[in-house]
């Protein structure tokens, strides 16, 4: 896709960033002593640290990954939505409180407060890290996307950029800086979002998808065509003609076929279905090549020749007396869903085919009832699914319920309120917000889908693109809030990791003595080092859905942390070796599954039908067997918990 | 980049027994309702297009369960806020 840039956009931008930066810099300068570096212990009040949880949790993942899932996708986006927010009940009623009496400085404290064990310090730093890694990835992928139709940067400048940013504000500022931007940053990314949605609803859903503020909405076409006795076949558009060699075409066997433009010569790809009466429909469709040398093609040109068109169109609309009209005027949230649910959306399937030496993904449309891609099933297989498949289901389920109250910068953000109720109540305000948050996901990614501003390419920009048809002003306010929640949500997780690397590694497993100002250059370097890991890791996971990939950082945060948290805190009989076990379990299980898992072998380009097992999430297995381990090595280990007792 | 250690207002919670124990109710009851979600979905998927007042079942229960999450919530701190005050004294 070829994206124009707006002056007033980029100003935008960069001014709210700058502001952004501003906040961190004014709280990181009211810390004047050493001691005061290490900030806000305690001393934010619970409705900002509710709203702080907000903006670190709606990060990347839930704004640009849920929304572009939903635009493609439909309700299984919406799944994650849901089970984000759940993932908040285990948080409320069973870790939250608990885990602030006893947790001084990071959740490795409130594991080890039984033991003083340097094996669960060690396991506890390492699984923070490790689930901090995995959390920065779709961050960086997010970063990187935005910048593209906003600056017109490629991806990798994006990453590359957010990355040397937020190292610089972590390395500068602390928590009580961090804090306060997550805290502005969730309120404005609520409040903007709400205007969309709002905005949104009196535009109401009009079969003319054309909302596009550069060029026109691509009428897509479609032709009739007939196989003649001689074989031959018999297009309803002269403006075409068939390849001379159709029939010996990779196309043909996946269900396309290459015609010509009369004219001037352009080859298209077009889908074939069978019509009424024995004739054939050809409908057109968009299809990138990727060349042998790496270069793509987008309609068979260069993305700067502009033949690529953005999608998101609506079949028919059903009207309020059950007859179809052409648009609806305005709706409320609920008609919103019922117009929606009774009409037929296209939607976009992508088949891969080789064409010699290149890959060829042709994206072809995919009429579908709404109140099919109203419930779940487009992405994550349910209808008629083997076994396999839905445990791949339950699986994604189980790690979005679990993983929340098991992710360390999620975790540490319970320390920085004054008592336990104060975490208490911050969690409430954290999921009335959150939860507010989430319903209007599924209205802006619905909206993307039907309002023509999708590239069918990269689905993460569906809600800034949205945003764009509402004008500039909106596009850029919009990506700019987008940029500062990837921001604060990598500073929250760098900061987590350099915790880990300071407190637990350097300070109490090695017993290394070092001054304020030696623990500040530790987490510095730390700093340093896993950013620059995540940039890289965000340049190659580009295109990759966000919210899936975070799908995958819960699931290794519910296998390596959660079984240790809650039996720590509820099974008396847990023992120091029980927890290690369970810890190094939980993730060596949940991470050789990923790397082995049909998603991850695309990526290292194979096929996904190549890999060893089916299950793209590992969740369902990793997650019991962590319980498993805990409760097996804690119960062989009693005996020599009673001798150190005695 | 860390944070100090979290201050000593911690005096002893008589309420924190209760707390945990409601806590632990509240949890089971949302992972049921959460659980019929799933198991629909995986059982019979087709289920989720029925008509509800308009929307489908999937819609429902999808706000459903993000709104119940929020008034358990409410409940929850209503309760433990209770005791604390009634123990706590």
């Amino acid at each position: 896709m070829v994206y124009s840039q707006s002056a007033m956009a980029i100003v935008i931008f960069v001014a709210f960033v700058l502001f952004v930066l501003c906040i961190s810099f004014y709280f990181a300068r009211k810390t004047s002593s050493a001691s005061g570096y290490f900030a806000a212990g305690g001393t934010i009040h619970w409705s900002v640290n509710g709203i702080a949880f907000a903006g670190d949790y709606l990060s990347a993942a839930s704004f640009l990954g849920i929304c572009g899932m939903i635009a493609t996708k439909g309700y299984d986006g919406f799944l994650y939505s849901i089970g984000y927010l759940a993932g908040w009940i285990v948080a409320l009623f069973v870790v939250a409180e608990p885990m602030k009496r006893l947790g001084k400085y990071t959740f490795s404290d409130a594991l080890d407060v039984r033991f003083n064990s340097k094996g669960i310090r060690a396991m506890a730093a390492i699984s923070t890290l490790v689930v901090s890694m995995f959390y920065l990835i779709p961050q960086m992928v997010g970063a990187g996307v935005l910048v593209k139709p906003l600056l017109g940067l490629p991806h990798s400048v994006g990453v590359v950029m957010v990355g040397a940013i937020v190292i610089f504000i972590v390395a500068t500022a602390g928590m009580t800086s961090t804090t306060y931007v997550q805290f502005l940053k969730g309120a404005l990314l609520i409040i903007f979002s709400t205007i969309l949605v709002i905005s949104l609803f009196y535009r109401g859903l009009h079969i003319n998808s054309d909302y596009n503020t550069e060029k026109p909405y691509h009428k897509f076409k479609f032709i009739q065509a007939m196989i003649t006795k001689e074989g031959k076949i018999a297009l309803s558009n002269k403006e075409y003609k068939t390849k001379e060699d159709w029939q010996s075409s990779p196309y043909v066997k996946k269900g396309f076929i290459e015609l010509v433009n009369v004219k001037d010569n352009q080859e298209s790809i077009w889908s074939v279905r069978q019509g009424k009466g024995g004739v054939l429909v050809l409908e057109e469709t968009l299809w990138v090549t990727t060349l042998n040398d790496g270069t793509k093609l987008y309609n068979g040109a260069l993305p700067k020749e502009g033949r690529f068109y953005p999608v998101g169109h609506i079949g028919l609309i059903k009207g309020e007396k059950g007859d179809y009209v052409k648009k609806t005027g305005a709706l409320g949230p609920v008609s919103y869903l019922e117009r929606l649910k009774d009409s037929i959306v296209i939607l976009w399937g992508k088949k891969i085919i080789k064409d010699g030496d290149s890959k060829v993904a042709v994206y072809y449309q995919k009429p579908t009832r709404g109140n099919r891609l109203l419930r779940p099933g487009l992405k994550f297989k349910v209808d008629n699914a083997t076994p396999m498949e839905k445990l791949n289901f339950i699986s994604l389920m189980l790690a979005l319920f679990c993983g929340t109250a098991a992710l360390p910068h999620i975790l540490i953000r319970y320390y920085t309120v004054k008592s336990p109720q104060c975490a208490r109540k911050s969690t409430i305000v954290a999921i009335a917000a959150i939860g507010f948050f989430y319903i209007l996901t599924l209205y802006m990614g619905l909206g993307a889908m039907v309002n023509g501003v999708l590239n069918i390419t990269d689905n993460n920009m569906a809600g800034p693109l949205l945003a764009k048809s509402f004008g500039i002003a909106l596009f850029s306010i919009i990506s700019a809030i987008a940029f500062a929640t990837v921001l604060g949500t990598v500073s929250g997780l760098i900061v987590a990791a350099t915790g880990a690397v300071a407190h637990d590694i350097f300070d109490v497993l090695f017993r290394i003595k070092m001054t304020d100002k030696q623990k500040v250059m530790v987490g510095k370097i730390t700093a340093v080092v896993v950013g620059c890991l995540a940039m890289y890791l965000g340049i190659i996971f580009e295109g990759m859905n966000v919210s899936f990939l975070v799908g995958w950082a819960f699931a290794v945060a519910a296998s390596a942390n959660l079984p240790s948290i809650i039996m720590v805190l509820f099974w008396k009989k847990t023992t120091q070796e029980g927890v290690t076990g369970s810890i190094i379990v939980g993730i060596v299980s949940s991470l050789g599954l990923i790397l082995i898992s049909p998603d991850m072998y695309v990526r290292y380009g194979l096929l996904p039908a190549q890999a060893p097992i089916t299950l793209n999430n590992p969740g369902i297995i990793s997650i019991p067997l962590a319980f498993i381990t805990l409760v097996v090595i804690s119960l062989l280990t009693q005996k020599k918990k009673e001798a150190v007792k005695a | 980049m860390f944070h100090e250690p979290a201050p000593t207002e911690q005096k002893e919670d008589k309420a924190a027994p209760y707390k945990a124990k409601l806590g632990i109710w509240m949890f089971l009851i949302y992972a049921a309702f959460y659980g019929v979600f799933v198991a629909i979905n995986t059982i019979k998927p087709t289920l989720m297009e029925k008509n509800i007042g308009g929307l489908n079942l999937a819609i429902v229960y999808g706000f459903g369960l993000i709104i119940f999450a929020l008034v358990q919530a409410l409940i929850y701190n209503y309760l433990c806020a209770k005791e604390e005050e009634r123990l706590n004294k």
